[in-house]
């Protein structure tokens, strides 16, 4: 099993969302997140005091999957998120060691 | 006999007024960070409390008492206030010598009263932007009593109380009177000597942690827009209340109040579209206030066309200003040095350019520079300007300087960080967090009476009985 992990630019979370239903994927978690890569962050300015904000809203969608289904959820994911430009965001794919339902106790793959 | 009308007004004014503290307190509120917002609320209506007793006691009395030391403080005649009751001011009911200004007819000594009390809240309250995320509650508690006493009460027998104003052959301040400077609502009274003693206690208490390396941003904008709205609003009191009758005067000064506001925000905004290429919230809001701060001495001297004038040089120099302390590295958190002090020297001396007897026919003192009247009038605008300046400064440095050495003036460096709300008033402004009462250990304690202090039983250990 995999655990995907996507940052995605905010404003296309919906559209990751539609591509990974499409795909057959039941379930999702998304957090709101900061961070920067490339992408820098702005300035801001308060009774002329100029404050560079570094850090960048960025939202987080993880999600465990077969093995075999890992490769077309980064796909997915990676097609949907894209405009183009600096600051799409990044898409990582870690090993999963076990996975357990909390409400039937099922394991492993049963339980993505 | 009383002026039904001017009392009305007068009255309806001191609520105004009232309403400009609780509104100054969302407007600094908002600037602070969301860690303190409580402490600032706070520190502004604490104001409220201690001076609505204070002026009771012997505040009101030693500002407008007769005079007991050459112009410099009243008496203690109406200390308690038992002799104001059925007592009247103005020209009618103390006879001559007649009062140019404030109006002619008799008011209720009470309502003036308390039109006056609403002057003496808000200006210790203006003093603490300047120490805004640092400071212990109790020491300026402290301060504020002190500033209060030593301060306020005797400057504003300088400028507000007028010879035969309180009663009949009673001798006011010796601005208002000797010097013949012209203040209409509290230009150098209320603002010069607030932005005086803020500059004071910005250098005793000292830059916050970390400023002005990092962010320190205003957690709530609208909560500052708010805020300067409730100013505005209430400065109608401050400003065409001062006319302390529903007349021509009060048309006038409502006016003028009007139209500096307007220009001086689009002084600020103006600065900040050829400076920083935006026009920002913040800057709208304290360039109204600017305006607001510029007017109030000027508003009952000078045309509407000079209220523009007026309102437009304050937005643009304050803008201008505020940069100032990070140049000198003084922390004035929320600009009171650059908003109060220098909109307060700005309104005050222009009054000797733009001041005219067309506008005011019974004003003290004479024609501006543009009107004919020579630099007279501005050599007094000077002098009163810089006395209540050089006073406030010296006299809030030496308290402030006395609560340091001794109670302490500033939270610990700890607590500065993990926020002053929890350390000094044991709440949070806010809880944004979802997991709302599982982030506390539940009820841990209910104070019915005496036991421990609130705040200093956060143990882990849930409920504790004594």
């Amino acid at each position: 099993m995999k655990l995907v992990t996507a940052i995605v630019k905010p404003f296309m979370l919906e559209d990751v969302k539609g591509a990974l239903e499409q795909i057959g994927v039941l379930g999702m978690t998304v957090s709101e997140v900061q961070g920067y890569g490339r992408q820098k962050g702005h300035t801001e300015v308060y009774r002329g005091a100029e404050y560079s904000v570094d850090f960048v809203p960025k939202v987080r969608v993880e999600i465990v999957t077969d093995d075999t289904q890992a490769d077309k959820v980064v796909e997915a994911i990676v097609e949907s998120a894209r405009t183009g430009k600096i600051g799409d965001g990044k898409v990582w794919v870690s090993p999963v060691e076990t996975i357990v339902r909390v409400r039937t106790g099922e394991r492993g793959s049963d339980a993505v | 006999m009383i002026n039904t009308g001017d009392t009305a007004w007068v009255l309806a004014g001191a609520a105004l007024v009232m309403l400009m503290t609780p509104g100054l307190a969302f407007f600094y509120g908002g600037m602070v960070r969301s860690k303190s917002v409580l402490n600032m609320l706070m520190m502004n209506f604490i104001c409220l409390a201690i001076i609505g007793v204070l002026w009771t006691l012997y505040g009101y009395s030693w500002a407008f008492g007769n005079d007991a030391f050459g112009g410099l403080v009243g008496g203690d005649e109406f200390a308690g206030l038992g002799k104001t009751i059925g007592h009247m001011v103005g020209a009618a009911a103390s006879g001559p010598p007649p009062v140019p200004w404030p109006g002619p007819d008799a008011l209720p000594a009470l309502a003036f009263v308390m039109f006056q009390l609403m002057f003496a809240v808000i200006t210790p309250a203006l003093i603490s932007g300047a120490i805004a995320d640092r400071t212990k509650f109790l020491s300026w508690a402290l301060f504020v009593i002190l500033w209060a006493t030593i301060v306020y009460f005797p400057v504003a027998h300088w400028v507000f109380s007028f010879d035969g104003f309180t009663g009949v052959n009673s001798h006011g301040g010796w601005i208002a009177n000797t010097l013949k400077a012209e203040d209409f609502a509290g230009g150098t009274a209320v603002h010069i000597n607030a932005g005086s003693a803020g500059f004071a206690l910005a250098l005793v208490l000292g830059r916050r942690k970390g400023w002005p390396r990092d962010h320190i941003r205003p957690h709530n904008l609208p909560f500052v827009l708010l805020g300067a709205s409730l100013l505005w609003f209430g400065w109608y009191g401050f400003n065409a209340g001062s006319a302390l009758s529903a007349s021509d005067l009060a048309g006038v000064a409502f006016t003028n109040t009007t139209v500096a506001t307007c220009s001086a925000v689009l002084g600020w905004l103006l600065v900040e579209q050829l400076r920083d290429g935006k026009p920002t919230t913040l800057g709208a809001a304290s360039g109204a206030v600017a305006g607001l701060v510029a007017i109030t001495p000027a508003c009952g001297f000078v045309s509407p066309l000079g209220g523009i004038a007026i309102g437009l040089i304050a937005g643009a120099v304050c803008a201008l200003s505020v940069s100032v302390k990070y140049k000198f590295g003084f922390d004035d958190s929320l600009d009171v040095v650059g908003v109060h002090l220098v909109g307060g020297l700005i309104g005050t001396l222009l009054i000797g350019f733009f001041g005219t007897k067309n506008v005011n026919p019974a004003a003290l003192g004479d024609d501006g520079l543009f009107y004919g009247g020579g630099l007279t009038q501005l050599g007094r605008q000077a002098i009163a300007a810089f006395a209540v300046m050089g006073y406030s400064f010296l006299v809030a440095l030496v308290i402030g300087m006395v609560i340091k050495h001794t109670i302490g003036f500033r939270v610990d460096p700890e607590e500065e960080t993990s926020g002053i709300d929890e350390a000094e008033h044991a709440e949070s402004g806010y809880d944004f967090s979802a997991l709302g009462a599982m982030a506390t250990s539940g009820l841990a304690h209910y104070n019915l009476g005496g036991a421990d202090k609130v705040g200093a039983a956060t143990s882990s250990t849930g409920a504790k009985e004594d």
